[in-house]
């Protein structure tokens, strides 16, 4: 389904820490490539691969401002993945509240059989 | 449905290979533990609302293999087996879980904790799902059904904040 590609992408891009440092630091606001370079003491060639991913997948954007490039977040693009998070305790939410009515069932069946 | 719901299913990530999922329920432990091992009534519950039970066999003793397949709505089949490692009635489970891939194959084993805890009448399951390593474990969260992923991320929780 096009949903799972795109989110998987989305989800790729912020499976690498380095990344997710980035994500951190440009979740603070916009910044210029040398700033997440200090920021996360890697070299500039690995920084911009990062950048490349997290741009591809809608993660990151880029404007220019004179002689510079600013990146900022789109944090819409996590969006997803933050649903994707919740998703396995969504399924187990709704395993338990059937779980309840079994056991309201259960507790039923007790009191018919108890003299109470 | 006169009582108050128990709340929604607590997932945590205790370990970078571990997921942990709480609930408290409304019962006695001995209650919690039938509905969590006789086939009849883990038939009613473990679909969720995504799908039909299609088997559900539980040999409950160590050693002992259990299955449960569902069809899912969408047509597809989900299924799982293991084999029981420990049975303590009414108070613990251990026992591995293999997903069965749609290409015929089998994930990695996961070795699974079932915990009851009793207090006041209330009981306090516990899910300890352990895998062999963090992808492993981050696959899993995947494979929600409906591909669901859990990252863990302190990060993507911080942000949620500002998504919602």
């Amino acid at each position: 389904m096009a949903r799972a590609a795109t989110t998987s992408d989305a989800f790729n891009a912020v499976a690498e820490p380095r990344r997710r440092e980035i994500i951190a630091v440009l979740a603070r606001g916009e910044r210029p490539v040398g700033d997440l370079v200090a920021a996360l003491g890697a070299t500039q060639p690995q920084v911009s691969k990062h950048l490349r991913v997290l741009r591809e997948v809608g993660v990151v954007h880029a404007r220019d401002e004179g002689r510079h490039r600013l990146y900022r977040l789109d944090a819409g693009a996590l969006r997803p993945i933050h649903d994707w998070v919740k998703e396995y305790e969504r399924l187990w939410t709704e395993r338990f509240e059937l779980f309840d009515d079994v056991l309201d069932d259960l507790k039923k069946e007790e009191g018919d059989g108890d003299a109470d | 449905m006169a009582m108050p719901t128990s709340g929604t299913a607590v997932l945590t990530t205790p370990a970078d290979e571990q997921i942990l999922i709480t609930r408290e329920f409304d019962a006695p432990r001995e209650l919690v533990f039938r509905a969590y091992t006789e086939p009849d009534l883990v038939s009613r519950w473990w679909p969720g609302r995504r799908g039909e039970m299609k088997v559900c066999e539980i040999d409950l003793r160590p050693g002992g293999r259990w299955r449960y397949a569902m069809l899912a709505e969408g047509g597809f089949d989900v299924a799982f087996h293991g084999e029981y490692r420990e049975v303590v009635p009414g108070e613990r489970v251990v026992f591995t879980e293999i997903f069965e891939l749609p290409d015929g194959t089998f994930s990695e084993a996961t070795t699974n904790t079932a915990t009851f805890v009793e207090a006041e009448g209330r009981t306090t399951l516990r899910l300890l799902t352990e895998t062999s390593s963090r992808e492993v474990r981050d696959m899993i969260l995947q494979s929600g059904m409906e591909g669901g992923v859990q990252e863990g991320l302190d990060i993507l929780e911080e942000l949620a904040i500002g998504l919602r």
